[in-house]
């Protein structure tokens, strides 16, 4: 049996999960900021997994599976915008896309 | 056992680094499945095979190969030597510093909870079948909801529309 402390494994989702939030900050690259933004979520999903392996509920593997169909569909829906934008923008800069700014 | 989760762990995080500060866009998504990969033995190690199988069949196969096709459609790798530009190191400094705080806070806040005993039973995939079609039925129907919005609206930003602009209209 795994006998890891609680407190490391929610430390090595943290971690995971800062590291996405470092690479939403960073970069300006649209396809690795959604890569980053799956990190995150995975982490979070992380966090579920230990928390019913703790508590020994199926509740927490239960939501792991809500959080997968959740991330299929942000995915699919953002890289269908991101080919959308590179199509009317021809670059993947997300400081290009800035036609909502007022003095232009 | 312990010695598998730290193994899996380290790369984990190192992989992720490596994704999420890498140029080469194909270089990173194949980190990044690396990354994944190391989590669901991860979930292995946390009794959860069922949840390992999912991440490796969803994660790592379905939402990896839409990232790669996309990219693979997007010719990235011309824009490689122009992100460098972007991208100069003093860009790091201030996310990385206000994460790592973040992260300083979140350690401090593990350190003062009181310690729970773990009961060892491990659950069952059959435990989360019946959870997931009982206590959750209703969240069931509206993830399937959700599925079919996603399926339309990908549907519809993917089509591309024809130009209908005049010809005298088209040179800006």
């Amino acid at each position: 049996m795994l006998s890891v402390p609680i407190e490391t494994q929610i430390m090595f989702a943290g971690i995971l999960f800062f590291l996405g939030l470092v690479g939403v900050l960073v970069r300006r690259n649209l396809v690795f900021m959604l890569m980053s933004i799956e990190v995150m979520f995975n982490s979070a999903g992380l966090v579920f997994i230990i928390a019913a392996r703790h508590w020994n509920q199926p509740d927490g593997q239960v939501m792991f599976i809500f959080i997968l169909a959740v991330t299929a569909v942000e995915v699919a829906i953002g890289l269908a915008l991101i080919l959308q934008i590179y199509h009317h923008y021809k670059t993947l800069d997300v400081d290009a896309i800035n036609k909502l700014k007022d003095n232009k | 056992m312990n010695v598998f989760f730290y193994i899996a762990a380290t790369v984990a995080i190192f992989s992720t680094v490596m994704a999420i500060s890498g140029r080469n866009a194909i270089h990173a998504l194949l980190y990044l499945i690396l990354s994944l990969l190391a989590i669901s033995v991860v979930f292995y190690l946390l009794d959860a095979p069922f949840i390992a199988a999912l991440e490796v069949i969803i994660y790592a196969g379905a939402i990896m190969v839409l990232f790669i096709f996309v990219t693979m459609m997007l010719n990235i790798g011309l824009e490689e030597k122009i992100e460098k530009k972007w991208l100069n190191p003093q860009m790091w400094i201030i996310p990385s510093i206000l994460a790592v705080i973040l992260m300083l806070d979140l350690i401090f806040a593990l350190k003062s909870i009181p310690a729970i005993p773990v009961e060892e039973k491990g659950i069952m995939p059959k435990q989360v079948g019946i959870s997931l079609f009982s206590t959750y039925l209703p969240a069931v129907e509206i993830a399937g909801i959700l599925l079919m919005a996603g399926v339309i609206g990908a549907y519809h930003l993917g089509s591309q529309k024809k130009k209908v602009t005049h010809r005298f209209l088209e040179k800006k």
